[in-house]
């Protein structure tokens, strides 16, 4: 099946949108739920969740704190603080924003 | 705060980096084998499934430092890297390491010191609060050729008045006797105005200082002592407020004790150490009740302008009352003497001898840390080369030359700071000593420290040093040539052409610093010798003079001293007495302005005694302003025993009394300049002032540089003491005196004359001519023992090059032999390549010279700052060292066994 990469910049937007809708996950639950909502459309390189999970953490968009998994392994859940929900309309907006602008685009005649 | 907040996280992130790496690797495994499980699920084989695994998710090494890197650590974690492995190289090479952290050291340790002296003293602002509004008033009268003549109290009321100032205050500096303590002691007196102290905006630590408001005539009974004084002579009595002491006889009471490290702001020594300091508005008794304005009897003024106001704003402010006041007063402002009046930094007047002297010793002492710079900068290129490979290999790996720079630069800022801390271990440890050598009379003497901003400028200039010695070696790493390199090394050779080319220019450059360096240090150095070889027109050997002081009480009622008569018999008992003592074979009085050649008494001779306006008879006053002569009071014994030869007329005798019309004695200098081709004996002239009496000529001795070293022929007079007395007296001895007991002997007899005078300041004549060079020879020594240190640098950095080159071309040279070169022409060809380096680099050097001599002329005495004998000894002794330097590794290219050579390949 094909997958598509996601548009570069909207990794973060992903992320968190998702933390946002289920509260704490880690890396591959958070990697799995993008593929599974986008319908197996969108496909992000795995492995690059995790640097841009730093970065995030740098910020301060989220926290992590270790858990444990259904299959009582040990993870690292993340999860949205109140910076991070800020960011996240941020993103939104913009995101909008350019989407409607490349919609317009491609729709004039 | 959110950036405050984030950079918590990243430091945190930083200490616990270990721990990060280990968390993260655990979270990425987690993920991969969560996948495999699940492409494991839906039926591939185990080795699929982990490959399926690997692929989703990307490059794993890559994305661990990514992650890494999203903490912003990376250039610190560089540099640890660097550090450790720069550490590792210096300690691989411990004697390459050794030498250059020691030459490091050594350039850092000096530059600071000297540094050290330059920050305590024209740097830091005066100890006072708003350093910037103080200002030295200084009074010229060009027309006439007189500097800094002083003020009238008409005209300090002027300045007090002209709202330019917020206070000012004329300061007199003079010694009284203290009586009252255990021995009667000489003290240094600063008659201020009361404002004095509320203009430097100081505080006793002890009671209180004159109320500035305070305009009552004659001098106010309350006196400040310093905290020196209260210690020494009172023990530092905690009750010592109120207490009486005895001033010249007369009563005074203490009204505070100043702080201990409080210096007044004086040019000289004398007159920065003030023991007592008196108030006075310079008006009534002991002062005229009405002091006229043309008489200037106020030596120096300092200031405080009013806030916001610059002294160049004040200057002009000045000027424009300047001309008021010369409108309103022309017969007190002649024309001809053309009165200015001049506003200074008061920091000026207390270090502004010294700059130019100081400014030396920081050039030279930078450049010797240059010339280290460069010798290092050679070592480390010749070290490079012998690194070449591991470069080459390390870019063909795929490091960045950018990294491979840092990382070279990394090295040399390393080894830099390493000297800069070796050379400020040595600075801490010599502090006590080096500090002694520094003369007595600097200013600011007890400032110089270690302090943070000596810190910072060692810190600064190691890091400068570094980069500067570090920068050729590392910008040729980033230019290597691989391919070149790889096979050129393989071979076994070393070196690129390029690198030879950078070590030539080093060693040219560093010749040329060290020839800028010996010029300054030559013509230092001959300047010296000639001042120490001058004809000084007296004898100051077997001579020594110990001073004493007559009381000078305001209460006329008091004074012992009153009439010349009363002091005359003082004098001739002093004198008797004297001769009496052991070993003496002549003795003689004179008032402290015929000490010849005392610095000390510099400015107090200018103030007190030595200035003389006089007007010679016979011309017309209107049209010839009265000029300023040094003068000194002595008695007739007073030529004769320092050996100074009459050349006409008679020395002064026994008929010159207080009675008998007054006579002077004066040197040719004098002579020639008022009575030129004419005989001057049996011509008068007198004081400027109206009152005084005519002086009659009666003797005419030879010059003699009495008053400086540098100059031959400043006119001077000389009076009768009998007939002019004096209160501050010197007593000169000559014979084979035993100098450690004179001063004893000496205060015995002055005391069983009056036992309230003091006796003090016992020098030997011949060590007051050296001390009077002190400054001079401070700074010569200093700037040749810098130029001795850049010849010995400069020395091995072509020895360095030279070596390298020989070894170089051992290979060469085996051939050379071997196809029956003459050892001869191989030696000419060594030592002609480090000649052609030498020459080139005295030449660019010489350039350099001239600029450098040019700006330290007023430092030279007797030689032009162009001296060729200096210049050509100079690069000649350059060339010698060079040549010697060459010669060594010259001679190992002569025995070079062909066989050995070829075999060597």
């Amino acid at each position: 099946m094909h997958r598509d990469e996601i548009p570069p910049g909207t990794l973060y937007l992903l992320i968190l949108k998702t933390l946002a809708r289920s509260g704490e996950m880690h890396g591959y639950e958070i990697a799995n739920s993008i593929q599974r909502i986008s319908d197996d459309i969108l496909q992000v390189e795995e492995g690059s969740l995790y640097p841009a999970l730093q970065r995030m953490l740098v910020k301060g968009w989220v926290t992590a704190k270790w858990g444990t998994t259904a299959g009582n392994r040990r993870a690292r859940y993340y999860q949205l603080t109140a910076a991070g929900r800020k960011q996240l309309n941020v993103e939104m907006s913009q995101f909008e924003r350019v989407i409607g602008a490349i919609t317009r685009v491609i729709e004039a005649v | 705060m959110d950036w405050l907040r984030e950079l918590a996280r990243r430091l945190r992130m930083l200490i616990h980096r270990r721990q990060f790496d280990a968390e993260l690797e655990e979270e990425m495994r987690l993920h991969l084998e969560l996948r495999q499980h699940e492409q494991l699920q839906s039926g591939m084989t185990e080795g699929d499934a982990r490959a399926a695994a690997r692929r989703r998710f990307g490059n794993t090494t890559y994305l661990k430092q990514e992650s890494h890197i999203a903490w912003g650590w990376e250039w610190f974690e560089n540099l640890a890297q660097d550090a450790r492995y720069g550490l590792r190289m210096l300690r691989k090479s411990p004697g390459f390491s050794a030498v250059a952290v020691l030459t490091i050291a050594l350039g850092i340790g000096a530059t600071t010191a000297i540094f050290s002296v330059v920050d305590a003293t024209l740097l830091h602002p005066l100890p006072y609060p708003q350093p910037e509004q103080l200002v030295s008033i200084e009074d010229d009268l060009p027309g006439v050729g007189a500097q800094d003549v002083g003020m009238s109290q008409p005209e300090w009321q002027d300045l007090q008045r002209s709202g330019i100032f917020e206070y000012v205050s004329p300061t007199w500096f003079d010694e009284n006797n203290l009586t009252g303590s255990s021995q009667p002691a000489r003290v240094r007196l600063l008659i201020v105005a009361p404002n004095y102290f509320a203009l430097l905006a100081v505080k006793p630590q002890l009671g209180r200082a004159f109320n500035p408001g305070d305009h009552s005539p004659g001098l106010t009974p309350e006196v400040l002592i310093s905290d020196g004084l209260w210690k020494r002579a009172f023990g530092g009595d905690p009750h010592i407020l109120d207490r009486s002491i005895r001033l010249d006889t007369d009563l005074y009471r203490i009204v505070g004790v100043m702080p201990q490290g409080f210096d007044a702001p004086g040019r000289i020594t004398e007159e920065r150490n003030i023991e007592v300091w008196a108030a006075t508005s310079f008006y009534g008794p002991p002062m005229s009740d009405h002091p006229p304005r043309s008489g200037r009897n106020l030596p120096t003024a300092v200031a405080r302008l009013k806030p916001g106001l610059t002294i160049a704003a004040a200057q002009s402010r000045l000027e424009a009352l300047v001309a008021a006041l010369q409108k309103e007063f022309p017969e007190d402002y002649p024309k001809p003497s053309a009165w200015t009046v001049r506003l200074l930094p008061l920091k000026e007047r207390v270090v502004g001898n010294i700059r130019q002297s100081l400014i030396l010793l920081l050039g030279a002492v930078g450049l010797v840390l240059l010339i280290g710079c460069v010798n290092v900068a050679n070592l480390l290129l010749a070290r490079a080369s012998a690194r070449g490979r591991e470069m080459a290999i390390r870019q063909a790996l795929g490091a960045a030359r950018l990294r491979l720079t840092s990382q070279l630069l990394t090295e040399s800022l390393f080894l830099s700071l390493l000297g800069g801390i070796a050379g400020l271990a040595i600075l801490f440890c010599t502090k006590g000593f080096l500090l002694r050598f520094v003369p007595d009379s600097l200013p600011r003497l007890n400032d110089i420290s270690i302090s943070w901003s000596v810190l910072l400028f060692a810190l600064g200039a190691s890091v400068v040093a570094g980069a500067i010695f570090g920068l050729a070696p590392a910008l040729h790493a980033g230019r290597v040539d691989l391919t070149h390199s790889l096979k050129e090394s393989a071979r076994g050779s070393t070196g690129s052409g390029e690198q030879a080319r950078s070590r030539r220019i080093l060693v040219v450059i560093e010749f040329a610093l060290s020839l800028v360096l010996m010029v300054a240090a030559g013509l230092l150095l001959r300047s010296f010798r000639d001042l120490v070889n001058v004809r000084l027109g007296f004898t100051p050997q077997n001579v020594m003079a110990v001073r004493t002081r007559l009381p000078f009480p305001n209460d006329p009622k008091t004074d012992t001293y009153a009439t010349p008569a009363q002091e005359a018999s003082f004098f001739r008992g002093l004198l008797r007495r004297s001769r009496a003592l052991p070993r003496v074979e002549d003795a003689a009085l004179g008032d402290t302005a015929s000490i010849p050649l005392d610095e000390s008494l510099r400015d107090l001779k200018l103030i007190a005694e030595g200035q003389f306006l006089f007007t010679v008879e016979g011309r017309d006053i209107q049209s010839d302003e009265p000029a300023v002569v040094e003068r000194s009071s002595v008695t007739p014994e007073y030529f004769h025993l320092l050996n100074m030869p009459l050349l006409r007329g008679r020395p002064f005798d026994e008929s010159d009394n207080d009675r008998a019309p007054q006579v002077a004695v004066i040197n040719e200098a004098f002579a020639r300049t008022y009575w030129p081709n004419q005989n001057p004996i049996g011509k008068r002239f007198r004081n400027a002032r109206a009152d005084s009496p005519w002086i009659t000529i009666v003797g005419i001795i030879a010059n003699a540089r009495t008053e400086s070293l540098a100059e031959a022929g400043v006119p001077k007079i000389y009076l009768d003491l009998y007939q002019t007395g004096g209160k501050r007296l010197a007593i000169f001895l000559r014979g084979h005196l035993d100098t450690a007991a004179i001063p004893d002997e000496v205060r015995e007899q002055v005391q069983s004359v009056d036992p309230a005078l003091p006796v003090f300041g016992a020098q030997a004549l011949s060590d007051t001519v050296s001390a009077s060079l002190s400054e001079r020879r401070f700074s010569m020594e200093i700037v040749a023992l810098f130029a001795l240190i850049a010849l010995l640098l400069a020395g091995l950095g072509i020895y360095g090059v030279i070596s390298y080159l020989v070894s170089e071309r051992t290979h060469e040279i085996g051939i050379r032999l071997a196809l029956g070169a003459e050892r001869r022409s191989i030696l000419q060809m060594v030592l002609g390549q480090g000649l052609g380096l030498v020459i080139v680099g005295a030449a660019v050097g010489l350039v350099g010279a001239v600029v450098v001599s040019h700006l330290m002329t007023g430092l030279l005495y007797g030689v032009r700052p162009t001296d060729p004998l200096t210049f050509v000894v100079v690069a000649l002794l350059l060339i010698g060292v060079a040549l010697l330097a060459c010669y060594i590794p010259a001679r190992r290219a002569l025995r070079v066994d062909p066989l050995v050579a070829l075999r060597y390949e």
